[in-house]
């Protein structure tokens, strides 16, 4: 009997000529996060268990999320992680000029790879499902002790299959898919699962697409989102790597716990109304709702990569932002914010009327940089449209697909694509 | 071990964000996110709750972030322990390591009211409702999972593990 690639994964890195479901495991990690948020509370815990961290080629510590510095509480969390990377010798250290959201940064600079387990204690680390890695966020103090001895326990998930067939119309992307897909499961439809992405159609995206679906699978409640690393993964980690992988793919007899079959010719790009992701609506019906819009966000480790924000240029060129709405646009890393400067992009924000900011999580979690008033609705590039996640209880999040949140700035309400360009 | 207290009832999906915003998690002091849990959700909560009460939810309570802070919060307001459907698996780790009672009681979540005075055995996975004089049981909990809360958290288990 065949083993998926999450079962594959977690039975190299235990030893193990094969595992199953519900079988708990010890594992070996290839790497782990944190970020200024969750990094202060394992380091405090680690103190407790070692002096010295297992290996320090294998930690990375991001501060991103309420950096540049917000206020004084944020600056000494950011301060007390400094101190601690540097006693350490952390080799994978990023503040100031090197920071980006860790989940666009780590995979853009190689360091998370097909085959590799990692855990991150950041909810979104299932990002780096989408290069074939069994990458699952967890708390800090699971960080802490895989500071400490390198190993962390799982429960084998049950796999779930995604399959996506047919051919993807104008303005629909990966996060179209993965909306389309938590709108049909639910938020709680994969829990404690692995879901695992396939078919033609995600053959046919492009690596940061890819991304999107598989950073999001966490709004479904799984585990991880896994993709089969193919010539595109290839490609895109041979000039990054900084180790050695081993790719790994699912075994043609693999047992899945449900195969889910869409066909998605005829699906449209999708708007995740307040305050769950599940509240799925396809944009010809939303745009036809008359939501007047104060805010729209383009950025996060969702879609904050260059190609996210080569989207929102195609429709913002030669535009302008509606006079009520602010729009904010963050390259998630200083690669992605150099390149859409040299491609002209910013200069299309600019031109759009768009507050252009450096690479941080910031307005995604409500952090800073862009948080709403009561009674503001924002549209949203990112992953979570719970209540008050970007501000005020009574604030509104719509999460769509960088088309649609480009869109929606010009036209100042929810909007589709196609009532822009023409 | 047992724990008594009233019961604090809510619905499904209640996620990290509303159990402790994001705008107070540029502290881990205990104490300090105490002073704002389930703001978002229920504003009378943390003027209210007493020593020993208990949080009673849907399905998937929990989801959202993996901070810690969320069930270190909950933890310092003196809640003993929360009571669910089923809780996202992130919640789910963090509630066990740092050693916050979490039981898996479907029936029991039917049952329980906001205000209902309940009794809950850890060992045997009980649930009385002393106001309704109902008894309720919890999912047990898989045997490494159990082994990671008798030692009192997963930093204590690792201790015990390493030798230390």
């Amino acid at each position: 009997m065949g083993m998926t690639m999450a079962e594959k994964i977690l039975a190299m890195h235990s030893g193990k000529e094969e595992v199953r479901p519900g079988e708990i495991v010890m594992a070996r990690l290839d790497f782990m996060l944190g970020n200024d948020v969750t990094a202060p509370l394992a380091i405090k815990k680690f103190r407790e268990l070692s002096d010295k961290v297992f290996d320090r080629e294998r930690i990375a510590i991001v501060l991103d999320h309420f950096t540049p510095n917000k206020d004084i509480k944020s600056a000494e969390q950011c301060k007390f992680s400094r101190e601690f990377a540097r006693e350490q010798g952390i080799k994978w250290f990023f503040e100031g000029g090197n920071v980006g959201v860790e989940h666009c940064l780590l995979p853009e600079l190689g360091l998370v790879l097909p085959g590799d387990l990692i855990i991150g204690a950041d909810s979104h680390t299932c990002t780096y499902g989408a290069l074939g890695a069994f990458a699952t966020g967890v708390g800090s103090t699971d960080l802490a002790v895989a500071m400490a001895t390198g190993e962390a326990w799982f429960r084998v998930p049950e796999t779930v299959k995604f399959v996506y067939s047919g051919e993807l119309q104008p303005w629909v992307t990966g996060k179209d898919l993965i909306l389309h897909t938590i709108g049909d499961i639910g938020v709680n439809g994969a829990l404690y699962k692995a879901m695992e992405f396939s078919g033609e159609v995600v053959e046919g995206l492009s690596m940061a697409e890819r991304m999107t679906m598989s950073n999001m699978a966490i709004e479904a409640g799984a585990k991880t989102g896994l993709i089969e690393p193919d010539g595109k993964t290839l490609a895109y980690v041979k000039e990054r790597a900084q180790r050695g992988f081993t790719p790994v793919k699912s075994d043609e007899d693999a047992v899945y716990s449900k195969v889910v079959e869409y066909d998605v010719s005829e699906l449209e790009p999708i708007v995740a109304f307040p305050h769950l992701p599940e509240n799925t609506v396809p944009v010809s019906k939303a745009s036809k709702m008359d939501i007047k819009i104060d805010q729209v966000f383009i950025g996060s480790c969702t879609n904050g990569r260059y190609e996210d924000l080569k989207m929102a240029a195609e429709v913002l060129e030669g535009q302008k932002v509606a006079e009520w709405v602010r729009l904010i646009v963050i390259p998630c890393s200083r690669n992605v914010y150099f390149r859409a400067m040299k491609e002209g992009l910013l200069e299309v924000f600019h031109e759009a009327g768009a507050v252009i900011g450096p690479p941080t999580c910031g307005p995604c979690l409500g952090g800073h940089m862009g948080i709403l008033a009561s009674g503001e609705r924002a549209v949203s590039t990112s992953n979570r449209n719970f209540v008050g996640r970007m501000g005020h209880p009574e604030s509104e999040v719509y999460l769509a697909n960088p088309y649609v949140a480009a869109a929606s700035a010009v036209l100042g309400r929810i909007a589709s694509p196609e009532e822009v360009v023409k | 071990m047992k724990a008594r207290g009233r019961a604090w009832k809510y619905g499904d999906h209640v996620d990290t964000d509303v159990i402790i915003p994001a705008r107070y998690l540029n502290t881990s002091d205990p104490s300090e996110l105490a002073k704002h849990v389930l703001e978002d959700l229920d504003p009378e909560f943390r003027f209210r709750v007493g020593p020993g009460d208990m949080i009673v939810a849907g399905e998937n309570f929990g989801s959202g972030s993996s901070r810690e802070h969320a069930p270190i919060a909950i933890k310092a307001a003196g809640v003993s322990c929360v009571i669910a459907k089923s809780f996202a698996r992130i919640f789910y780790r963090n509630a066990i390591n740092i050693g916050l009672p979490i039981l898996e009681a479907p029936e029991a979540v039917e049952r329980i009211e906001t205000g209902d005075e309940l009794e809950v055995d850890f060992s045997t996975g009980e649930i009385r409702n002393l106001t309704k004089g109902e008894t309720y049981r919890a999912e047990p909990f898989p045997e490494f999972v159990m082994e990671i809360i008798e030692s009192g958290g997963l930093v204590e288990y690792t201790k015990r593990r390493l030798g230390k």
